[in-house]
């Protein structure tokens, strides 16, 4: 690395290894701290941590500067051991201003960093912070570790001649903080400054000048003695293979790519812009050369009845919306479960009810998507357990949706579609076959005639000869599908709709359970509590409590072994991010009492709520006995 | 796959299902119904090729008795269902069977979009201003001070004018019939065929139990040719059972003028259609009774690119630009890193 320093100002301080670290940065919605966060991550990630990242920003896009709303924070995690969340508690904060501060302390360890840019700490953002004196100066921050500098000040004069006018200087400070983070973690700056050269390739005096402020914010802590330790964590040991960093909604357009890719059918995306969902979209628009289109519809309902007319046509018809788009969504989600037609539909969960918190997460929809439709609707659920999980249960939404002709729900939050982890490449011959074939033979034809295993009725498009036929949302008649108000008839349709979508249970792996097969307590989960489970229920096995876990995928049907699972429990828990939406669906099904934990707060759970319940019901439990 | 249909074999029989029509006794959809099946032998398209999309209300049965392929889908949504089939198979031949409160009301969102991005589909509105299928309750297209089973005192809604309203959206095709029309309304339909892009078509249907006699004051024996207007490409603008009626522009409106005494029909307005501007089609569109005759005939007919021929040739272009995506490829982009299963 090429420095302006003179070597014998340098400082020596070999890096204490640490086994993992949290950092948050935060400032303002116009700090660039998403950006800022998601480099350390990118960097790490090559670097060889295993990681979980927990982007947290503000629904508008930018609230008045210095204030609370306005506040925008990116934390990750990275640890040389494999994890499974972003994180409780951060041992680092990077507070850009004092409402930055403000709002994101309670979350610091005792004892953490903070790392403040002093130039903003004056009294007009403290007014707009709500402190009534300098925290830096009245001892409400005793018991951290305190660290400032005038990241403002240094930014303008590193960048002195340059010929930048004072608001791009002023943008490129967040470069200069993460370059203090590079050089206290031990981190390279190569990445970042690849990054920053292919960024700005068209404005190289841009590109320059953020590299200049990143080397010099390293620099500032190389020369001063503002940090007395430096860290350094170690490699993780993944499992051997070729990595890249990915966050739920870039595997998730992955996955359907993939998926495209392996059925051998064009890919069409139906979609309205919408929070947390757009990313796909997005993603999905810069891959036409992989034959996909995609369709900015005028609205949610225009989007999915253009994916279902796309499925009518041979397409593999997707749409992507968040909870609010999907209620709009359901009546044609309902002419897809009558004409029997593939369709996915991703529903990337947020905050409600209504708009509620749009950039928030929530596990709000399963009770929406699961009954959220007039009459008996039955349509498969899977769920995304991580960001690199979005890519593998895409390919097993469209696999069940084109083998039983059927729309699929395909559940994500904006956890896991924001934040992001190491994901290890798959293979290409080794993902699902799903190649399939329309019906083509005329002789016999009946459009709802159906497979004896899978009873599902023949796929077949317009413009093959002889297939011509009639479909729609009035009910049809068994076999043939014309329209039939036949009492006996329609009896015998919903059963066997209802019949179609039971049957999938025989097709998906049964519940794995992790820990005891049989004993005092199960935690079961479904979608991004995963990891905070896994996490929660491995170290309260390392105290030795009697505790095992296990997590649904499949949350319609579920897997057939599912009952026999809770009955080899005495407990079951099911920590959720709403109020017991899987609980309801268990207990009803199976009569089994459910301990539930709820948290909606629009933030993902942390380990040790989830080890404190557990702690608490074993607690009882031994009373009890 | 078994080949193509050999042409030229069908006959208007070919489009009849085995489906009971389930229409009223004497409704207006019957006429529209065979008019189409008379068209689509003479398009010289295979019948597979043709899917016809619905949504909801009396007209939106109109796929169960066309032997084609047929998608009833769901209120309003018709030409959203079409636009994806289309985007997806732009070879198909899509037409779509709609009403006035299909989608002039709970659809009018998707009308506008579609018409706008000028989707390859033919929408054929049947307007006969009035709810059927719902027994009898006003239509966006209902007159002022209508008295229906919602409005027993009478509607206080304005009216919506279907054409106006497509040519307000950019419609590049945009024509007016009346069911038993039935020469007038094939001619429509074979229009509406060769027009690449959308093809907005109104059609004035009788609903002869809930609106019955809606159109008489044009469809009447005696009342026709004083009180309809054809628009043919290139000629005047004259009508009238003696041809002695003519419309002028007078300022930046249009007016009756009563031919002869120097008044001839070189002083009346040649229909284009074809005028990028659609300012005159506009005018034409606003021809109603009482004070005009009601102008049918083809308004406006200009040549745009399809939707779906901009998305297939940017999908080819970028095609071109990028190569064939190559899923393996695709996975491994971006920062990627190599774990050999020891710590660094």
């Amino acid at each position: 690395m090429s420095t302006t320093v003179a070597e014998k100002e340098r400082r020596e301080i070999s890096p204490e290894k640490l086994d993992e670290v949290v950092i948050r940065f935060a400032g303002d919605s116009g700090d660039g701290m998403q950006l800022t966060g998601s480099q350390f991550t990118n960097t790490s990630a090559m670097f060889g941590n295993d990681l979980s990242t927990l982007p947290d920003f503000p629904a508008e896009i930018r609230a008045p500067a210095g204030t609370l709303p306005g506040v925008s924070a990116f934390q990750v995690r990275i640890a040389d051991y494999d994890i499974h969340t972003q994180g409780d508690a951060p041992d680092v904060l990077v507070a850009m201003n004092p409402a930055a501060l403000k709002k994101e302390l309670k979350d610091l360890k005792t004892n953490g960093i903070i790392i403040v840019n002093t130039d903003e700490f004056n009294a007009r953002n403290f007014a707009k912070a709500g402190y009534a004196s300098n925290p830096l100066e009245d001892h409400s921050l005793d018991k951290y570790r305190v660290f400032q500098a005038a990241v403002t000040t240094m930014t303008r004069r590193t960048l002195e001649g340059s010929g930048l006018e004072s608001k791009s200087v002023e943008r490129c400070k967040n470069m200069f903080a993460l370059g203090m983070c590079y050089w206290l973690f031990s981190r390279p700056m190569e990445n970042t400054i690849t990054f920053l050269q292919r960024q700005f390739a068209k404005k190289p005096l841009l590109a320059e000048a953020n590299i200049k402020v990143l080397k010099a914010g390293w620099n500032f802590c190389d020369i001063t003695e503002l940090f007395h330790d430096r860290y350094e964590i170690p490699a993780a040991t993944l499992e051997p293979g070729l990595y890249r960093n990915i966050t739920g909604n870039t595997a998730l357009a992955l996955g359907l790519i993939a998926a495209s890719r392996r059925s051998g059918l064009p890919l069409f995306l139906g979609a309205y812009p919408i929070t947390p969902a757009s990313e796909v979209l997005h993603e999905l628009s810069h891959f036409k050369n992989f034959g996909v289109t995609t369709f900015q519809a005028e609205d949610e309902i225009a989007a999915v009845c253009a994916a279902i007319g796309a499925s009518f046509g041979g397409a593999l018809g997707i749409t992507a919306s968040s909870g609010p788009g999907i209620a709009l969504k359901s009546e044609a989600m309902n002419l897809a479960v009558m004409t029997e037609l593939p369709l996915i539909v991703c529903d990337i969960q947020r905050g409600g009810p209504s708009t509620g918190l749009p950039t928030k997460t929530e596990q709000a929809d399963l009770l929406q998507v699961m009954f959220g439709r007039n009459s008996d609707s039955p349509m498969p659920i899977v769920a995304a357990a991580s960001p690199k999980d979005c890519f593998d249960i895409a390919l097993e939404a469209v696999r069940i949706a084109t083998k039983y002709m059927t729309p699929v729900t395909l559940l994500s939050d904006g956890y896991i579609a924001n934040g992001s982890e190491p994901w290890k490449l798959p293979e290409v011959e080794n993902l699902p076959d799903l190649r399939f074939e329309f019906r083509t033979d005329p002789v016999g034809f009946e459009a709802y005639a159906r497979d004896p295993e899978t009873l599902a009725r023949p796929w077949a498009i317009p413009g093959t000869p002889g297939l011509e036929h009639r479909i729609g949302g009035l009910e049809k008649e068994d076999v043939t599908g014309n329209v039939s108000y036949d009492p006996a008839n329609h009896e015998k349709m919903v059963h066997l709709r209802a019949e179609k979508v039971a049957r999938i249970a025989n097709d998906i792996p049964e519940l794995e359970v992790h820990g005891d097969a049989e004993g005092e307590l199960l935690v079961l989960g479904w979608g991004s509590t995963s990891g905070a489970i896994n996490g929660a229920v491995t170290d309260a096995r390392k105290q030795g409590l009697p505790v095992s876990r296990a997590h649904l995928r499949h949350l319609n049907p579920f897997p057939k072994n599912l009952g026999d699972v809770l009955a080899r429990f005495r407990h079951v828990l099911i920590p959720e991010m709403n109020l017991g939406q899987l609980a309801m669906l268990v207990r009803a099904r199976y009569l089994k009492d459910i301990i539930t934990l709820s948290k909606v707060q629009g933030q993902p759970f942390a380990r040790h709520e989830i080890l404190n319940k557990i702690q608490q019901i074993l607690e009882s439990n031994a009373h009890a006995n | 796959m078994p080949t193509e249909t050999t042409l030229p074999t069908l006959t208007k029989k070919d489009f009849q299902t085995d489906q009971e029509v389930r229409w009223c006794p004497g409704c207006g959809d019957y006429a529209i119904l065979s008019a189409v099946q008379q068209v689509f032998p003479e398009l010289g398209i295979p019948r597979e090729k043709f899917v016809v999309v619905s949504g909801i209300g009396c007209s939106s049965r109109f796929p169960y008795y066309m032997n084609t392929f047929g998608f009833h889908s769901i209120h309003g949504r018709a030409p959203a269902v079409a636009t994806g089939l289309k985007l997806s198979r732009p070879e198909l031949e899509v037409w779509i069977a709609t009403g006035d409160g299909d989608a002039m009301s709970i659809g009018g969102n998707h009308l506008i979009h579609t018409l706008r991005r000028n989707v390859g589909v033919k929408i054929l509105m049947f307007n006969n201003r009035i709810y059927g299928l719902t027994k009898g309750q006003y239509s966006p297209t209902s007159e002022l001070g209508k008295k229906t089973k919602s409005t027993p005192a009478g509607s206080v809604d304005y009216p919506f004018n279907p054409l106006s309203l497509a040519l307000g959206a950019g419609a590049t095709f945009v024509a007016r019939s009346v069911d038993i029309f039935q020469a007038h309304l094939r001619d429509t339909l074979r229009r509406a065929a060769a027009h690449k892009g959308t093809a907005f078509v109104e059609i004035y249907q009788n609903c002869n139990i809930f609106n019955d006699k809606a159109f008489t004051y044009m469809t009447d024996k005696e009342a026709k040719d004083d009180n309809v207007l054809y628009l043919e490409h290139g000629k005047p603008l004259v009508y009238g059972k003696n041809k002695d009626k003519g419309i002028r522009m007078r300022g930046t409106e249009m007016e009756v003028v009563q031919l002869g005494d120097g008044v001839g029909p070189d002083d009346c307005v040649v229909w284009d259609e074809s005028l990028d501007n659609p300012a005159t089609a506009f005018l034409a569109a606003q021809l109603l009774p009482p004070h005009f005759p009601t102008a049918l005939g083809v308004f406006r007919q200009v040549t745009q690119p399809a939707y779906e021929e901009r998305v297939v040739e940017q999908m080819q272009q970028e095609t071109g630009r990028l190569g064939l995506g190559k899923l393996d490829a695709l996975l491994k982009a971006g920062d990627t890193w190599t774990v050999g299963g020891t710590r660094h």
